[in-house]
């Protein structure tokens, strides 16, 4: 089955660099003549072409500010793009940083519901994953406990858990595989493992090369916004490493 | 699995994506109740003591001193207001800084953004049904018997006031993405509201004072509409109204006209913020 799972079609997009975040700013810029610029760009991306199939895991790299946050969020849909197209296939859980949804003054229980279904699953199916998100997370007796009073590790453990428990159809994961310990590492990198042996495709930001590796079959490097080698991961790491 | 179709993952269908995600909508009304009085004693409590003491504040300034307590049963007229004036400003208020609140989520996770505005519109509805049985327990002590038509006037006011708040909420969120004065616009909007409506003078002193004309501006304010319906349906079907000389002088034609009028313009705002929203919405990842 080689049906496409995401298609990104000669995407750009370029960011409005504004410098001013008040009217007052903006006025006082028009009644000056329009001296000066009150905004500058730059292109994040720029015409890129990227297919990932069902079920493949794709690594994208490039050193920083080469795009591939910025493109991870455009397929994601938090970002929309100015040119191009973008199309996915299924239930994208966007794991583009975890935690985002938290809120520290709800129990570590309450903020698994809320995660759970600000993922994109229902109440029904969090519920029932419920135990082996708390098993996961190592969280224990601490999960009617406000958050706000976690250690940071575990915060990102529970936040960890709650996405990787969502089962969707693609799952785009960015730099956050730091998370916790390293048994916790371990025990996360398995479970991506788990999850791309049971058909979910995975697209992963990542510099740390060594990880990719194991993770992914192929990687995508972007430099400056243009795609510059698209093949087996082993071959991207390499010139990634040689700069 | 992969019998769903290629789509655009922000393909957004607006206000009906935010029914389809129900569920979400519950879940983030309810954090929004919990966290709103962390760790205060009095809780929910404040929701009633804040009106509560501008409802004071304003009985005795207004009532009493300038003599306005002299119309049968003012405390019903003014207090049937002024629980509307407050679900509109909360709504509103709370509308317009939602998204900008919300802003580590609307970064991060893909939803329809349209769900912080109505989330905030919702939880004003949930400080205001308690005001509201404040309202009704007052009215059956004045000897309230109103009839279909003003219940039916009642329901059309909240939903007028529901629809504007959502309608100018959507439209102030998504411009206070991009210039955060609007947060102050709203403040001052706000500010002019109580006045803007008869909530606490009567209306016809504004056709008798101002003119016709400017009264008829005046009354195409759906705040105006909506307090007006509040007064028909709680304050003159009362007992000392009823019996009063002059009876419950409500401007003309109110259920038949302004009613429909009022629901009409709130519905073109409430179009218009949603077509602003979307227009903004694909950049405010970005502005955030």
């Amino acid at each position: 089955m080689a049906a496409e799972a995401i298609v990104v079609d000669q995407v750009s997009k370029r960011f409005n660099l504004r410098h001013t975040r008040s009217l007052k700013e903006t006025v006082v810029w028009l009644f000056k003549g329009r001296r000066g610029d009150l905004s500058s760009t730059f292109m994040a991306l720029d015409g890129v072409d990227v297919t990932v199939d069902v079920g493949e895991s794709v690594a994208l790299l490039g050193f920083n500010g080469s795009g591939k946050s910025t493109l991870l969020k455009l397929i994601s849909g938090v970002m929309s793009t100015d040119t191009g197209s973008v199309k996915t296939r299924g239930k994208v859980a966007g794991l583009i940083e975890v935690g985002a949804g938290f809120h520290p003054d709800l129990t570590g229980r309450e903020n698994v519901f809320l995660n759970g279904v600000l993922l994109g699953m229902t109440e029904k199916e969090t519920e029932a994953r419920f135990d082996e998100i708390v098993e996961f997370s190592e969280i224990g007796k601490f999960i009617d406990t406000e958050v706000k009073f976690y250690s940071s590790g575990m915060f990102l453990r529970l936040a960890f858990s709650v996405a990787v428990h969502t089962k969707p159809d693609v799952f785009l994961i960015d730099e956050i595989l730091s998370v916790g310990d390293e048994p916790f590492q371990k025990k996360c990198l398995a479970r991506i493992q788990e999850l791309r042996e049971s058909g979910c495709t995975l697209v992963v930001v990542s510099h740390d090369l060594d990880m990719v590796s194991k993770v992914c079959d192929r990687g995508v490097v972007l430099r400056q916004g243009k795609k510059v080698a698209d093949g087996p991961i082993s071959e991207a790491v390499r010139l990634l490493r040689e700069g | 699995m992969s019998a769903e179709l290629l789509a655009a993952p922000d393909k957004g269908g607006g206000l009906l994506d935010v029914l389809r995600r129900r569920e979400l909508l519950r879940l983030i009304v309810r954090k929004e109740l919990k966290v709103r009085y962390r760790s205060s004693v009095l809780g929910l409590l404040w929701s009633y003591v804040k009106p509560g003491v501008q409802f004071i504040v304003f009985y005795f300034a207004l009532g009493v001193f300038l003599g306005l307590n002299k119309q049968p049963n003012f405390v019903i007229y003014m207090f049937s207001g002024i629980i509307l004036v407050n679900f509109f400003s909360e709504a509103f208020s709370n509308a317009t800084r939602s998204v900008v609140a919300n802003g580590a989520l609307v970064k991060k996770i893909f939803l329809p953004r349209e769900l912080f505005p109505v989330a905030s519109v919702w939880v004003a509805v949930v400080h205001f049904l308690p005001q509201f049985l404040i309202l009704l327990t007052a009215c059956f002590f004045f000897g309230w018997s109103p009839s279909i038509v003003q219940l039916i006037g009642a329901i059309g006011a909240f939903v007028i006031v529901a629809l504007l708040s959502l309608g100018l909420g959507l439209l102030f969120a998504a411009a206070n993405v991009m210039f955060r004065d609007s947060e102050n616009i709203v403040d001052l909007m706000l500010m002019m509201a109580t006045w803007l409506s008869p909530v606490l003078y009567a209306w016809y002193l504004v056709r008798d004072t101002l003119g016709e004309t400017f009264y008829f501006f005046y009354q195409l304010n759906p705040m105006t509409i909506a307090v007006e319906l509040f007064h028909f349906a709680f304050w003159a079907p009362t007992a000392a109204v009823r019996t009063a000389a002059e009876g419950a002088r409500m401007p003309d034609n109110l259920i038949s006209l302004w009613l429909p009028v009022g629901l009409l313009i709130s519905v073109l705002i409430l179009a218009l913020g949603q077509t602003v929203f979307r227009r903004l919405e694909g950049r405010f990842a970005q502005e955030l």
